[in-house]
This record gives C-alpha cells, structure tokens and sequence, in this order.
C-alpha cells in the first residue's frame, strides 16, 4: 500500500516530519504505537515514529531522523511522492490512565513520540510535566507543540543555547533528590522516550525511590509482527519482543546494556550502505548517475 | 534431473535443479507404468490427476498436461518443487521399489513452467456470487482456500501484513530451492482471477476482529506458524544470534544477499552453527553457505535417522560442504566483551527410550561439554502461531500450543469461521496446508450455498 507524502517540514537539521495518508493507520492509531515503512522497493522496513494522526483526514505525520541509508533516502523524498509501503499502527497502545503526576522524559526523535502520549496522559486529567533535551537550541523538535499538551516545559541543552545547560536526567534527578515539600507532591510515574542511552540513565534514576518507569524501546525490526525475533530485549530472563510485546515496558527490568549492543549488530553495514549511497548521489549530481536512483512506477493512488 | 554443481551453486542463489528439456520430461513420463490403482493419486494430499498429466506429458501434450494440473492446483510451479514427493506420489510409485521412481514433481515443475514461459493461463469463465469471504494470510492454505472460493464466484480479499504475498514461499523458503518469480507469478494468476490482496494490512490491528466478521459472509484464517522458538539459553542476546526466521526473512523477503542493491543487511560469519536439524535448518545453512560462510555446522541432538528434513535436502546441504555434527546439544552461547557470539558449549547426548514423539530421547552425557568456536548462530527449532493475531481474536479456541482448534470440516468455534495450514497444524508441509485450504473452501461453500436456499 503506497503512501503519499503531502506534506514535508524539516524541523531541525537532520529530523523531518512528514504528513502522509495512511487512512487505514490513522484509523486505528493510538499514542505509543508505530509503524513499518520501506521507501522503495528494495528497501529496508524501518520502525517509524508516528506522532500525530489525523483519522478525519486519513493522515499521520512520521518523524524521523536521518542516521542511514533508508532514513536519508527517505529525507529526500519530496512532497507528493511516496512510501511504497506502509505497515501499522504496529506495537502496543501506551496505557492512559489518570496518574496523578506524570512525568515525560523526551529526547531526539523521541519528542515526537511522547506527543501523543502527553495528549492523551493530560486529556485525562493527568498532571504532565515534560523535560525535552537536546545538543544545542537548533535541535529540539516540536517545543511548542510540547508546550501545549504539557502542564509544565523544562528544556536542557548540552550547551545551554535554550533553557538550562546539562541533560534531560540531572533535570529529573533534581526533581526527585529534593527534599519533598508541600509544593512538590511525589512523581506517580515516569515515561521516557529517547535515545537508548538516555532511557538507561532515567532507569538508573528512577530506580532508587521505585518510581514506575515506562521506556518505549526503538530496537532493530524487521517484520515488526513478532516473526523475526530481531527486535528481542530481555527483562532479567525473561524474553521479549519489542513489536508485539512493547515496544513499552518497565525500565527498570529492561537490560539495557543489551539493547544498547544489539542495536549496533548492522552498523558495519549501515555505514557501507550510507557512504554508497552518498556516493551514488554525489554522481547523480555530477550528471553521471542515472536520474532516478530508485525508480518508482508512477501511480495516481 | 541435472542440477548445478555444488561448487556452481554456493556462489549464488540461482536454482539448484535445472528443470528437464522437453525431450528428458517426455523420456521420464514414458517411464510411468500406467496403474490401474494410481497409487500417486490416491497418496497426493489434493489428489491432482497425476496420471492424466504424465499421459499427456508423454504424447507431448504438454499445454494439456499444464491444463490438466492447473485446473486443481493453481500453484503446480511451487508444490512441484517444494512437496515431500518422496513421501506422497514418489514414494507409492511401483518404480520406487527398485530405486528408479518416476519424477513426479520434477514433471509438474516442467509443465508450470513450460506454461509460464509462454504466458499461458487458464481463462476462467466465473459465474458471480454476491457473498464476500475473506481470507486471512496469504501462505498456500490461503492460496489456493481464495482460488477455489473465487472459481465459484465469490468476491474474495485477501489480508496480508508483509508487503508482498505468499507467506512462508516468500519470506521462507530460499529462491534456490523456489525461485521468487515462481511465486510471483503463480500469485498473480490469482489476481488475475479477480482475488484481491491487502497487503500491509494486519487483521486485528488495523481492522478488528469481530468487524471483519460482520463484513463478510465467511472468514478463512491461514495466519501459519510464523512465530520463532527459541532454546532460552545463556548468550542468545549475543549479535550474531538469529533465529532462522529472521536469517531467512532477511534473505528471501529482503534480498540481504544482493545487499547495497537491496538495503537490508545481514551479517554472516566465517563460522556459522545451525541448531536443529530440519528442512528449515538445512535452508538456514545454504543459504549461509551462499553468504559466504566457510564452514557450517548442523548442530542436532538426536542423529539422521530422527531428522526431519527431506531427504533430499540433506543430500543438498552435504554435497555443499554443510558439516554434519549430530548428538550434540547447546548448553550457552559464547560472547566477546563487545557482545559478539564467539562460540557455542556443546554437550555430547545419547539416544535414550523413544519419548511422546515416537523417536528416542536425547540424553546429556554429562562431562562431555566442549566448545566451538563460531561467529554466527542460528536456531532453527521451529515455529509457534502468531501471538499478535491470537491475541486480537481472543474469541476464537485454540489449545495449549496455540493452534487453532477446528472441527472435520476445518471449522473453528465460532460459525462461518475456518483455520488451516500451519495455524492449525504446526510446522507442517505446503501441500498439507493446500488440502486444508481446498478443503475449507469447500465448507465455505456448501455453507454458503445452503444459506442462500
């Protein structure tokens, strides 16, 4: 099923946001899935972050980062061309409940994610309070739209060009190591989306004073249906799937020194795939590639 | 049958038999002995019109003979090169007794693909009916369950979650064994039919269960047995463990093998080590051989008179310089500090009292633990039904395997609801889930048709 790209905004140097239609996705999407998209014929399939759908109007907006071949591929792409597939919403809903106080940890393209979720999390009368990160000021994503669906924003950037200077977790940290007040009523749960790095740290966090903690886990897929066993993480002995059985589950049973490693079982690969990839569009540019590097039959829907 | 040489084929994934000419396949069915009986008849599962086929094979008839078996059989390319012949027709020929029995298989392969060569199809003549069925998964039992319905009339959709059809022939069975555009091409005589195929489309995640239900007539689920086991042994976090379903997705549904043309990548080491020891075991280390892996073991705790596998593919896998190691078991999986597999314990077993499977039980022989050095790692101990559909479809009864639960005429608990193929089965072959899929079609429509009277 073809999916067609109608609209294209860069939110920051290497993150995009695409709307596409997807009538049979954003019918069914709930905050916390995904999606499987492949770009062209002999691509990849590729986990997607969705973070907005729009069942009315059969469209969800993915956001995505370029790390690979398949990503920049993708970022290339222009307004009215298409995905040729588009598999979901994959993965389990997150659980919405009223809480109490929630707190979301947001980093990278796992902003996007949290999104929904915080929507959903304050729509039923949850107090949501979010922290999102980033290097520099350039590249956080969505801040307004984070604003809006949060109680309250705290920013951190690596350098300090927005907000205050240090990382989403010494925020976090601060939060939970300060001496409860009547002003500061516990933390009921703790959601964080983000670089796997990242989610280890608010495990770690979180972890001495047993605040429930929920990570959503961006492993390796390829089916994203439970067939490969790709995308497997391990709480303590425990085997599980990412795809069917996540892609959320309580950080502080996830090991996530094993998520962190499996996730560079292609990175050899993924390197050789990118730099030809590179090449083969810096000779497109040249005139001495062929136009189309991935043609695509034309199809009117 | 000439087939490439070992040496030819570990290069590449080209097909291993080359087919016959014309003039072999004349020869080969001039062979047949013409029994009254038609013991190969009686012993196919879909009970194709063998006899009439080769008869039309020998007097050269060759676009009969195709017409003969396709009328039956929308897929004769496919079951010609993938059923257990040996075991079915092959196996009851008369010829078989002395060891020259006829070729069965080979001769419905050829007759396929005469026909494909020439693009030469049946044009059905379909009578429309009204009602909708739909089908679920697009393995064989959903095949050839969507093209009987479809001969009938009926306006049949059929849900795939891949993004190509075909189930287990797509993403499982290598393209040496059964080459992609084998697949492709029998699958399109189904659209060409008029069968329409949702591909990207989950059943229960992107339509529910019970809304399906209202919007069809009859449903057919064919979901297979697509979920992998694994041992649940120390290292397998390690990189460089697979289960067989994702080395043979990577390699069949992707194409990691023509990787940088495709994008989907695979890591195979010079070392690989294959846990199990059947039909899916063998392609795993073909295929693995074909990447280029030097040495590749078949790790398997009983010996070679319990495996699985055909025949067949044992005697491919060997003559492609797969290693044989059998009565040993796994006991963990070796890493580096980086989380690479760099080996595997093994313990030595014994053959104890036969066990519920009627083959004797491995025993550990315990002290007898050594280590092989491997950089790759993949378990092939079979598959389980899909959780993720199971879990959609709470309604429907399944038993403590997770296998649908049906009644004789392939009927689940709930009315107008039918299974087969590996979802009821387990890890079964092709041609037992096409006689499932035929023969719920069949339930479909006498029900259907009794309900419109």
């Amino acid at each position: 099923m073809k999916a067609r790209i109608i609209e294209r905004r860069q939110l920051c140097p290497e993150i995009y946001l695409y709307k596409i239609e997807a009538p049979h996705v954003a019918e069914r999407f709930r905050p916390g899935q995904f999606v499987i998209i492949q770009t062209h014929e002999k691509g990849e399939r590729i986990p997607l972050t969705v973070a907005e759908a729009q069942p009315e109007k059969g469209i969800i907006s993915l956001v995505f980062q370029v790390v690979g071949k398949s990503t920049l591929h993708l970022s290339l792409l222009q307004k009215g061309q298409y995905l040729e597939n588009c598999v979901g919403p994959l993965g389990n809903p997150s659980e919405i409940r009223r809480f109490g106080r929630v707190v979301c940890v947001g980093g990278g393209t796992g902003i996007a994610c949290l999104w929904p979720i915080l929507k959903a999390l304050k729509a039923v009368g949850n107090e949501v309070l979010t922290i999102i990160g980033a290097r520099t000021a350039e590249r956080l994503i969505l801040v307004e739209e984070i604003r809006q669906a949060s109680s309250q924003v705290f920013i951190t950037t690596d350098d300090g060009s927005q907000g205050e200077k240090g990382l989403v977790t010494d925020v976090l940290a601060r939060w939970i190591n300060s001496p409860a007040g009547a002003s500061s009523p516990a933390i009921d749960r703790v959601i964080a989306i983000g670089p796997a790095p990242m989610m280890k740290k608010v495990a770690e966090v979180t972890r001495p004073q047993r605040i429930k903690t929920i990570v959503s886990l961006n492993t390796i897929m390829v089916d994203g249906t439970g067939m490969c066993g790709s995308c497997r993480v391990f709480l303590g002995q425990t085997m599980k799937l990412a795809c069917i059985d996540g892609p959320e589950f309580d950080a502080h049973r996830v090991n996530f020194d094993d998520v962190i490693s499996r996730l560079e079982m292609f990175r050899q690969k993924e390197k050789l795939a990118l730099e030809t990839y590179r090449r083969q569009l810096a000779a497109q540019r040249e005139g001495l590639a062929p136009k189309e590097l991935h043609p695509k039959r034309l199809s009117s829907d | 049958m000439r087939e490439l040489s070992p040496e030819e084929r570990i290069k590449n994934f080209s097909s291993v038999p080359l087919g016959y000419t014309e003039a072999e396949a004349v020869r080969e069915a001039q062979r047949c002995l013409q029994c009254r009986g038609v013991p190969c008849e009686v012993y196919c599962p879909i009970h194709l019109r063998v006899l009439d086929m080769i008869r039309a094979i020998a007097a050269r008839r060759f676009q009969e003979a195709f017409f003969i078996i396709q009328a039956d059989n929308p897929l004769p390319a496919i079951t010609g090169r993938v059923c257990p012949q040996e075991s079915q027709c092959e196996g009851v020929c008369p010829l078989a007794q002395d060891g020259r029995g006829l070729n069965i298989g080979k001769l419905e392969a050829f007759v396929a693909d005469w026909a494909r060569a020439r693009g030469l199809r049946e044009k059905l003549q379909i009578k429309e009916r009204p009602q909708r069925v739909a089908v679920i998964g697009s393995g064989p039992a959903g095949l050839i369950c969507a093209y009987d319905l479809r001969r009938w009339g009926y306006q049949v959709v059929v849900f795939e979650a891949l993004h190509k059809a075909g189930g287990v022939l797509q993403y499982g069975i290598p393209a040496f064994r059964l080459p992609t555009e084998v697949v492709d091409y029998e699958i399109s005589y189904l659209q060409e039919i008029g069968v329409e195929f949702r591909l990207n489309f989950f059943v229960g995640q992107n339509i529910p269960f019970a809304e399906l239900r209202r919007d069809f007539a009859a449903i057919f689920i064919g979901t297979g047995a697509g979920a992998p086991l694994f041992l649940g042994i120390e290292g397998e976090n390690l990189k460089g463990v697979y289960s067989a379903n994702e080395f043979l997705i990577r390699v069949n549904l992707m194409k990691a093998y023509r990787f940088l043309e495709y994008d989907t990548p695979i890591i195979c080491g010079r070392r690989v080590g294959v846990i199990g020891a059947g039909n899916v075991a063998m392609d795993a280390a073909r295929c693995a051989r074909r990447l280029g892996a030097e040495e590749v073991y078949i790790l398997y705790r009983r010996t070679r008179k319990e495996s699985p596998a055909r025949d067949e593919e044992i005697q491919h896998a060997l003559e492609e310089g797969i290693i044989w190691m059998e009565l040993v078991a796994p006991r963990r999986f070796l890493g580096d500090e980086k989380g690479w597999c760099r080996g595997v314990e093994l313990v030595r077993m014994r053959l104890g009292e036969p066990d519920s499977s009627g083959r004797p039980r491995p025993l550990p022989i315990e002290g007898s633990e050594f280590v092989l050095e491997l950089e790759t790692v993949i378990e092939a101990l079979g598959t389980t039904p899909n959780r993720l559909f199971l879990k959609q479809a709470p309604e429907l009864a399944v038993n403590r395997w997770g296998l649908i639960q049906v009644d004789d005429n392939l009927q689940t608990n709930l009315p107008g609801v039918f299974a087969g193929g590996d979802a009821i089965r387990g890890n079964a072959t092709v041609i037992l889930a096409l006689g499932d899929g035929r023969k719920a079609a069949a339930a479909i429509h006498r029900q259907l048709s009794e309900a419109e009277r």
